[in-house]
Formats: C-alpha cells, structure tokens, sequence
C-alpha cells in the first residue's frame, strides 16, 4: 500500500477493510465522531487508552489486533469498570502488505465482537516506508463504573491477601520466542485475553476486591512494586505459589530471565481482605480465565515498601522495580 | 636573677594524643606511667582525644611521650602527639585523673576484643571472684562496638546499663589503677549478665551448668545456637560428619565451606599447616577467621567441612563463653597451662543467617529465625546492639620489597569495625553506599574513613534493611551527618537508591562512582595515594560508564577522574546472570567465540539448554557481553569440567585455585594471549588459552597452566600499559585478587619490573571494600577548585 500515485484508491481500500470488518451502528452513522448514550444515573465515566506495538505481529495466541483491543478493555475493566465502547486508530507503514492488513482487522474485529465492545469510531494514516515498524494501532476504551466502587492501586492494606488469577510470564516469553525463533519442547502461547467477564464474575461474587491490575509490560514484579508504593504497604509472596507453567519457567532459566518481570495480557492481580480470599480464588477459578488463580501473598506494613518473596529454606529475595532491563549484576 | 642550680629544672607540659584512645584504659597508663617518671599533672577526657598536662625533669617528660607512643594499651591506637610548653608550676604535687570535661563527647568507640591473658588468668583461676564467669572483661579486652548505641561511650549508652555493679566491681571502676577502670562492660557472677541454655522449643533446661550441658549436647551430634559478641553461631561438631550434613542441609547451604574453631595455636596445627604469619593472625586479639593450608588431616577426620578446596577457616576462641567450653571439654584443669596443649575438639562456628539473612543477633529473633535449624540455644541477657560477623582474613608473605608479612580481608567485621582508615586528606563528610554483593557502607569524618561491618547481599530485603541501618549508625556513633552521597552507577541497587534517597532528604549531592574506579580508589584511598596511577581492576561484573559489564579493566586514575586504557576481550553472557552461576554457560560462550559451536552441545549434554544455547550465542543482541575477569575463570572452569554449576559465589574460582596448587608448578601455554589496541585501549584476549584447556584431558594441570599463562599475560599487559601511560604504580583491586596466585605472584612479577605495586590490605579487595574506594572519589570530587 501507499499514498502518492493510486494513494487515493489505496486509502479507499484500507477504509472498505475497516468498515466491513467493525461494521456496526456508530460507524455506520459516517460521522467524524461516534454518538454514545450517556451512563445510567450514578455511574462515572471510566477512559483509558493504551498504544500497541508488538514485534512479531502474529505470535502464538494472537496478534496485536486482538491484543490491541485485549489491552485497552482490561485497563478499563481491573477499575471494577463495564466497558462500553472502543475507539482505535492505526499507522500503517507504506508497503505494509494487505493481506496482513486483513488479518490483523479482522482478528481485532472479532475480539471486539467476543468483548461484546464494539469499536465506535476510528482513523488510519499511513507514513512512509522506513518511518513505522509494518503497524502500529492504538485504541482508547470506554467503560461506566458503578456508583460507590472504589477499586484501585493505593487500596491495599496490611493483612490483606495477594491473588493471581492464572500463571504468569506466558505472552512475553511467546513472543521473545517467537520473535527470536527459539524452539522449546511445548509451544509457549500468549495468553492475551480480554478479562472484563471474569472480572464481572468476581466482583459479583466478592464485591469487596478493593486493588485489580492487569500485570502486563514489566510484569508482576513490576505491578505489585506499584501497588505497594501507591498503598504505602510491603508485599511478601510465595515463590512455590505462583503459577508458572513449566516450560515457561525453563524458557526464561534458559534465557536468563525473571518470569516475575515478564509481562502478561490476559492475567489479572487482585488484592482483597484475607476474609474475601477463598471466595475470591473459587470465584476466578470457576471462570475458564481463571482455572488457575492461585493466592500468591500477602500485603504486610513495611515503610520501604519493599516486594518480597519468600523462597525455599526460608530465604527471602527482593523483588525490586527495575529502572530498565534486567542487567547483570553478580559481581 | 641568678639561677638555683641547687633545684634541678622543672618543665611543664601540654600534652595532646589523638587516635583511639578513649574507652582502652588509656588514661591509667598515662597515670602509671606519670608515676613512674615522677611527673605531677593531670589527664583527661575531652571530645579531641586525651589531654594532659605533665610536670618533671625534662628527660621524664620527653620519656613520657616516647612511651605514650611504645607502650600504649593493646586496644589504643595513637594517631598524633602535639605538645607545647606551658608555665610548671612549682606547687603542684602528684597526678590526677580529671573527669571528662563537661559537655565533651569522646570521639570514638573501640572495636571488640578477644579476652585477655588477664582476664583468661583470673577466669581459670579457682580462687578468683570470676572463676569461671563467661562475661569476664576488663579495658584491655572485651566487647565495645556490638554493645554500644551511641556516643558518648559510657556504660549508659550500651547494653550494660541495665546491670548495676555490685560493690566490688564498682571499686575497681572507679579506681585509676586498676585494669577495670571505667572498664565500661565491667561486671561480675553477682551483677553481670547470665547464660541461659534453651530446648528447641525455646523452653529453659533446668541445668545448674549450661556450658556443660551444651558441650555434651554438640559432643552427641546437637546443632547449637550459640550468641556471640556480634551475633549467634550455628555450632556443630566439627569431627561428626552426620552432624555437620545436618547443619548443611537444614541452613540450607549447598557445598559452601564452613569455619571451625579450635583451643589454640597448638590444636589448630593439627588441621593447618600455619605459617608464622597466620599463626599471628589467629591468635591476634581481633580473632578473625583464618584461611588456612590445610592439612590432610581435615578431609580424613572433618569430613566433609571444605570440599574441593585446599584451604580451611580456622578460629581461635574470643569470648570467655569459648573458652569456657573448651576448658569443659580439657576436664576444667586450673590455671592456664592447659591454653597451649593440644585439644582434638573442632567446632563448626557459623553465622546464624539462615537464607542469606543479616546475622541474627536478638534471643527472641533467634528462637524464631533459627526454628528448624538449632537443637538447643546457649543465650544470654546481654543485648546486641550492633550486629557484627566475624571477619575473614588470609596472612600472607608479601613479595613487595620492604612490606612486612601483610594480611588481607576477606570480609572486615568483628574486631575492626569501627577502626578507621586514615586518608591523605580530610573533606567534607561523604556516607558510601557500596554495591550491591558483600555490602559495607562507609563514613568519612575530616580525614578518616570509617567503613562499617560487612553487611552482606542487598538481594534480600533483610539485609536491605540491615544496611539502612548501619548507615544510620554510623551516623550516630560518628554523630556526623553527610553533606555529600556516594553509590554505585547501577540504577537498581538498594544501596543507589537509598544513597539518592538520602542525598534527597538531605539536599547534599549524590555521586555516583563507577564500580572499577571505586575499587582502585579504595586501594589509594588507604594508602593515602591520590594519583595518578595504572589501576588494574580484575573483578566479577560492575556496570561501566558506557552502559556495560565492566570486570577486568585497566583504568588511570588521577584524583577523582579516571580513563580507561584496557580491558579484557569481552565474553558474551548467555542468560546474563544466569551464566555468572553456570559455568558451563560461560565455557559455552568461550566455544562458540573459538567457532566452535558445535561442540557446546555434546560437551554439556548432562545441562539443561545445552542443545540450545548455541542458538543463543548466535544472537548478540540476547546476550549481554562482559569484560570480566571472573567470567573468565569461570570459563577455564567449566571448559576443565572442574565445575559446571556453583552451589556458592566464586566456587569455580577457588576450585580452580585449589587444584592448580594440587598440581603445583606448571608451564605456560605457549601463546595462550593476544593483546591487541582497539578504540578503548590495550585489550588482553585469552581466547588461545581457553582453546588450549578445552583439550587438556587433566583438570588440575589445567588449572596449573591458566592460572601460569594467565600470570604471564597479565604481566605483560599490564607492563605495556603502564608503559605507554608513563606511569611507574600500579593499584590492584577487584574481587579476583582473592585468588593466591593473583595476590601474591602478579605484585613479585610486576615489582620486579620496576614498578610500585599497592594492593588491598586495610580494607576487602572485593566489594566489601568499594564504599570506602567510592568515599575517596566522592571527597576529592567534592575538593574545592575541582
Ligand atoms: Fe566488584
Ligand atoms: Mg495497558
Ligand atoms: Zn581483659
Ligand atoms: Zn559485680
């Protein structure tokens, strides 16, 4: 694809792919914005917007299409938030082949559709070849938050209990694979996923979750350190209680890497009262997003707010943020 | 006037002594000795030091002050003597010991000592007041830094100010003469702290003697906790192979070696083969571990203590509670005579920090931190107020013309904290921070640099923990408070970011020094050096300035700038740190640069990821590449097969050591190295003798061999280096110089080269030692028209 000679013709197509993959009511309107109903009485506004780049495009599990919509409804959904609506635009690089277009539209298209989040408005430019790495696509998400919830980063208190709603460090292992063609005995599979259902599954049955994060870029390790800055807690964990899938975890011993600071797309943190916690791993568990929640830890006082995880022989190690990648550090 | 020569000439004068010596029994020693000259006059206390003001002939005083100097008390160290005259006073009569000046705080607090030969007299003594009293203790010896809370050093501010002095102690601290004046942790069986033996269950054994209920315990195979001066021990029988496994596993410990303690010089031969140097060493009264040449003797009969190396941690007893159990073991003889006979019982004495925690130091801490691990407990009620380990040292000859014998740390703790380290010039008050493995933190104060206990690894939040605060103590045993911040230029250390944090709070500046500079400039540091000099920096992996893993550098230094003019070939690390645990990785990574890929896999078969990791070694961009010098021993070591995994930090390295010196001499491979000039100076490639190991079928001639070419290359690099710098001194630092070989041949083989070679001795050559290197940077960064 390309703009300059037949450039018109070009942006007419890629509209056509757009319009028949997404089509719905608020497209379909051919406005230059979508008109939305207003929440219910009481409800607030929830927005957040998220933009994807994703290097291979196409890995194990999905793509950044779905990725991209995955993404942005989670953010919107761990603030206890339904979310109602997306918008998304792409930068498509010059050259960008069409048929890759098509299946990246059409895989973000049926995510929306399975979200039941449809996509309500959107652009597309295109840049020169060399100025883009083949797509980008960023989308922004709308979601109503019920009156009187509170869930968020600084809620957590001492004694409160730390779950995780499935095993950690799949997408990020799946697409370092992927992208750098290293063959493992069992195919690491990205687990991007839009969570909102299972979400709407817990809270229904344990109102009172008072932190939920989606642990992606950075990790759990990276999450929980946030949690418990904006909570002004320590987090001590169980290292035998966090899932990791095994050749997850030997993928990331081979390539020297902490699972804990591996991002994922279709997990989720949750934070509640340690009275909450067994209802709050049953009610994830009965979810098929959530077969394999798991409590993981404890929030504890500590003014350094440190992260911590116990591991065998009752050694403890730091889980420190990481100001940028994991460097060598034995001396 | 005529002048009275019928009345010999009476001088007067002002006396000023600086150093360590307040709280060490100076001021009686100034008193006996003014008595001895015939001096009147006074001594006291202030917030510089000692004063005094003697009173004589002439030839008395100047007597004084050379003795001042010869004589001073085993724990006092004399830093200056300033005198000036002043007007005699013809009336005066005797010499006093003045109380402290109102308002004057003493300056320092002393470091902990073994037991004396007094007191060792008086507790073996049936006749004396403390037969047998495990907190025996007098001015001369005893506890100081580990029962002290804060400046001024006076009983109220340490752990003994919950013990009332009965009558007769307080008699002999309040009398000048006595070896117990103002003896601050003076105390009695009548007033002093008690021991109390404990089930496991933390239940009390009703026992009328729980040292010897504690020697049967570990003579029938009990792991004990045992609290020290600066902390508790696991203690186990050193001769019980069942026992010491027990130890192992339930600590949790892996193959790692431990320490033993032994009666005495006498016992300790049985184990070591002593040179005068370590036997000095041991029987000093900062008792440190020794590592020792160890005899045959240790694996037939301490099964199991040091596998695979050819050296062992040996200890003296320090603490009357020691000695007590060994004199129980000797049948309780009276009198001392049984000090120097020759005892089989052999104790593993080590730290009680389960997990890599900080050494557990209170009773209660101990019953839960130790659960599962100690059978018994032996406490007592004095608290530990600062946590302090044993250190570790090696006595070796040293080759530099004119050096005395000259030990070296291995880890600076107990008995030297708080020591100083004196600087060639004062600055402005700078907290370092450190790095990150082997922590120490260190405190400037005018010209002396005060580097705290060892602290241990900041990967667990414990000793995280445990390093703010003894940055926090020292701040207050010092009462100083920083105007400036030193750290490391990794960004995700604790100790960088309590070092900004502080920095912060304070509104001082943060600086931060690279890891290699730091640990050349810890060796200048001490020896009052600013530069410029070659420094050679052979360590594990720090962060350079551009952004990669330093670790076998040549860096000039010149105050506090310095530039690097070499460095080692660089190796890739596949897995990054994962390959600093994993040799094998590191001898992977040696095959694929040789082209030789291809091997990795059948080689490694028996290694998880062997099949794989040539697709790794293909991807430069997956695998972080390093300039270490450790790395290269690992390499050597995992191509020798000599070790493919590490239970523990730098067991290659020393099993690789341990093995050459089991071969014994060896020659040099023939063109084993290439030195070549790239953009960022002379770098040194070992790769010819990497390529050479990986075909030698005997491991220990292997070992003899790199270690033998590695010397020659390094001479010669080095050599050139210094050479093209016009530079005639060489600093040598980095956790390699451990190695023996390093430490004792490289500084021979380049002084006989013409040039001046300083090493590591005040201070740890590893990263125990780099706050004090950081501290120096920082100071002389910080020098006004800098
Ligand atoms: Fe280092
Ligand atoms: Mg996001
Ligand atoms: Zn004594
Ligand atoms: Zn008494």
């Amino acid at each position: 694809m390309g703009h300059g000679a037949g450039g018109r013709a070009m942006a007419q197509l890629i509209d056509e792919v757009f319009a028949r993959a997404f089509a719905n009511e608020w497209l379909g309107q051919g406005n230059d914005a979508a008109v939305l109903p207003a929440p219910a009485a009481g409800e607030r506004l929830v927005m957040a917007t998220d933009a994807h780049v994703v290097s291979p495009l196409f890995f194990p599990g999905g793509d950044i299409g779905c990725l991209s919509v995955h993404g942005t409804i989670n953010d919107v959904a761990v603030m206890g938030a339904r979310p109602l609506y997306l918008a998304a635009s792409f930068i498509l690089e010059e050259g960008f082949a069409l048929a890759d277009l098509v299946r990246i539209v059409n895989s973000m298209a049926a995510a929306a559709r399975e979200a039941g989040v449809p996509v309500v408005t959107g652009d597309t430019k295109v840049v020169e070849a060399g100025k883009g790495d083949g797509v980008f696509i960023s989308t922004t998400g709308v979601g109503a938050l019920p009156a009187g919830r509170d869930i968020g980063g600084a809620n957590a208190r001492a004694g409160d209990v730390v779950i995780v709603s499935g095993s950690i460090g799949d997408h990020g292992t799946a697409i370092l694979s992927q992208r750098e063609s290293l063959a493992f005995d069992t195919e690491i599979v990205s687990d991007t996923a839009a969570l909102h259902g299972l979400i709407a599954h817990l809270l229904e049955l344990v109102p009172g979750v008072r932190v939920m994060r989606d642990p992606t870029r950075g990790g759990l390790a990276t999450t929980l350190n946030e949690i418990a800055v904006q909570s002004g807690v320590g987090i001590s964990l169980e290292e035998a209680a966090i899932p990791v899938h095994p050749q997850v975890e030997a993928a990331c011993e081979f390539l020297g890497l902490d699972p804990l600071y591996v991002a994922n797309e279709g997990k989720l943190v949750v934070i509640c009262a340690a009275a909450d916690a067994d209802a709050a791993v049953s009610a994830l568990r009965a979810h098929p997003l959530g077969t394999e929640a798991a409590r993981i830890g404890e929030v504890i006082d500590d003014p350094n707010h440190f992260v911590q995880i116990r591991t065998g022989f009752g050694g403890r190690r730091m889980v420190d943020w990481l100001s940028g990648e994991q460097l060598p550090r034995i001396c | 006037m005529a002048q009275d020569f019928s009345q010999p000439r009476l001088e007067r004068r002002h006396i000023r002594v600086r150093g360590v010596v307040q709280g060490v029994g100076f001021r009686p020693f100034v008193y006996r000795l003014a008595q001895t000259l015939d001096l009147s006059g006074w001594v006291r206390n202030d917030g510089d030091g000692v004063e005094l003001e003697g009173q004589g002939l002439p030839g008395n005083l100047s007597a004084l002050i050379a003795r001042i100097r010869s004589e001073a008390p085993s724990l006092a160290r004399v830093d200056s003597i300033h005198t000036r005259l002043c007007d005699a006073d013809p009336a005066d009569q005797g010499f006093t010991i003045r109380t402290s000046e109102s308002g004057a705080v003493s300056t320092t607090i002393g470091h902990d000592s073994a037991v004396c030969a007094d007191c060792l007299a008086e507790l073996f003594d049936p006749a004396d007041r403390r037969w047998r009293y495990p907190f025996i203790n007098c001015t001369h010896c005893g506890p100081r830094y580990t029962i002290t809370r804060a400046l001024p050093y006076d009983r109220s501010n340490t752990s003994m100010a919950t013990f009332a002095q009965c009558p007769a102690c307080q008699r002999e601290y309040d009398a000048p003469v006595h070896r117990r004046f103002h003896a601050e942790p003076n105390a009695c069986a009548d007033c002093g702290p008690q021991l109390s033996l404990l089930e496991a269950a933390g239940v009390r054994v009703a026992t009328r003697d729980p040292i010897a209920d504690t020697l049967l315990r570990l003579l029938t195979g009990e792991i004990v906790a045992i609290k020290g001066l600066g902390g508790f021990h696991l203690v186990c029988d050193a001769r019980n192979p069942e026992a010491v496994e027990r130890l192992r596993a339930r600590k949790g410990r892996g193959g790692k070696p431990f320490a033993v303690m032994v009666a005495n010089l006498a016992s300790a031969r049985r184990w070591a083969r002593l040179a005068s140097a370590e036997e000095a060493l041991l029987a000093g009264a900062e008792r440190p571990v020794v590592l020792c040449e160890k005899r045959p003797s240790v694996d037939n009969e301490l099964w199991g203590l040091a596998p695979d190396l050819g050296s062992i941690g040996l200890m003296l007893p320090y603490t009357p509670l020691h000695y007590l159990l060994f004199h129980d073991n000797a049948g309780r003889p009276s009198g001392t005579d049984w000090l120097g006979e020759v005892q089989d019982l052999a104790l593993v004495m080590t730290s009680a920090n389960p997990g890599g925690e900080p050494l557990v130091t209170d009773n209660q801490e101990a019953l839960q931190r130790l659960k599962g691990i100690a059978d018994a407990y032996l406490m007592h009620d004095r608290d530990i107020l600062s946590r302090c380990d044993d250190s570790v040292m090696v006595a070796e000859r040293s080759a530099l013309a004119g050096a005395r014998e000259t030990p070296r740390f291995v880890r600076r703790a107990r008995g030297f904290t708080p020591r100083s380290i004196r600087l060639a010039q004062k600055g402005v008050p700078v907290l370092a921070f450190g790095a990150w493995l082997k922590n120490a933190v260190c405190l400037t104060r005018g010209d002396e640099a005060f580097l705290s206990e060892h602290i241990g690894d900041l990967d667990n939040p414990g000793v995280c923990v445990a390093m703010d605060q003894a940055a926090e103590h020292l701040q207050r045993i010092l009462a100083i408070q920083p105007e400036a911040v030193a750290h490391d230029l990794h960004p995700d250390f604790h100790s960088t970011r309590a070092a900004l944090a502080l920095a912060d709070r304070l509104g001082v500046p943060a600086i931060g020094v690279q890891h290699h500079h730091a640990h050349i400039a810890a060796v200048l540091a001490e020896h009052r050096r600013s530069g410029p000099v070659l420094g050679v920096a052979l360590d594990g992996v720090g962060l350079g300035s551009d952004g990669s893993a330093w670790g076998g550098e040549l860096l000039t230094v010149d105050g506090a700038a310095f530039e690097r003019v070499g460095h080692l070939a660089p190796l890739a690390l596949p897995g990054g740190d994962q390959a600093a645990r994993a040799p094998w990785r590191m001898a992977a990574s040696a095959l694929h640069r040789m082209g030789r890929g291809a091997d990795i896999a059948p080689r490694f078969a028996t290694q998880r990821g062997a099949a794989q990791i040539k697709v790794l070694l293909d991807k430069p961009h997956l695998c972080p590449t390093t300039t270490s010098m450790g790395r290269w021993f690992d390499a050597a070591a995992g191509l020798l097969g000599v070790c493919e995994r590490m239970d523990y930090d730098a067991e290659a390295a020393m099993r690789l050591e341990s093995l050459a010196a089991s071969y014994g001499s060896a020659l040099r491979a023939h063109r084993g190295w290439a030195v070549r000039e790239d953009e960022s100076g002379a770098e040194l490639d070992l790769l010819p003798l990497l390529a050479e190991l990986a075909r030698e079928r005997n491991p220990a001639r292997g070992a003899a061999v790199f270690h033998a070419t590695l010397l020659a290359a390094l001479e010669d690099w080095i050599v050139a280096a210094a050479r093209h710098e016009r530079l005639s001194t060489v600093a040598l630092g980095g956790g390699c110089f451990l190695n023996r070989q390093l430490a004792f041949e490289l500084p021979r083989r380049l002084s006989a080269r013409g040039l001046e070679v300083l090493t590591a001795r005040q201070a740890p050559c590893n990263d125990g030692g780099i706050a004090l290197g950081q501290a120096w940077v920082a100071i002389q960064q910080l020098q006004p028209g800098n």
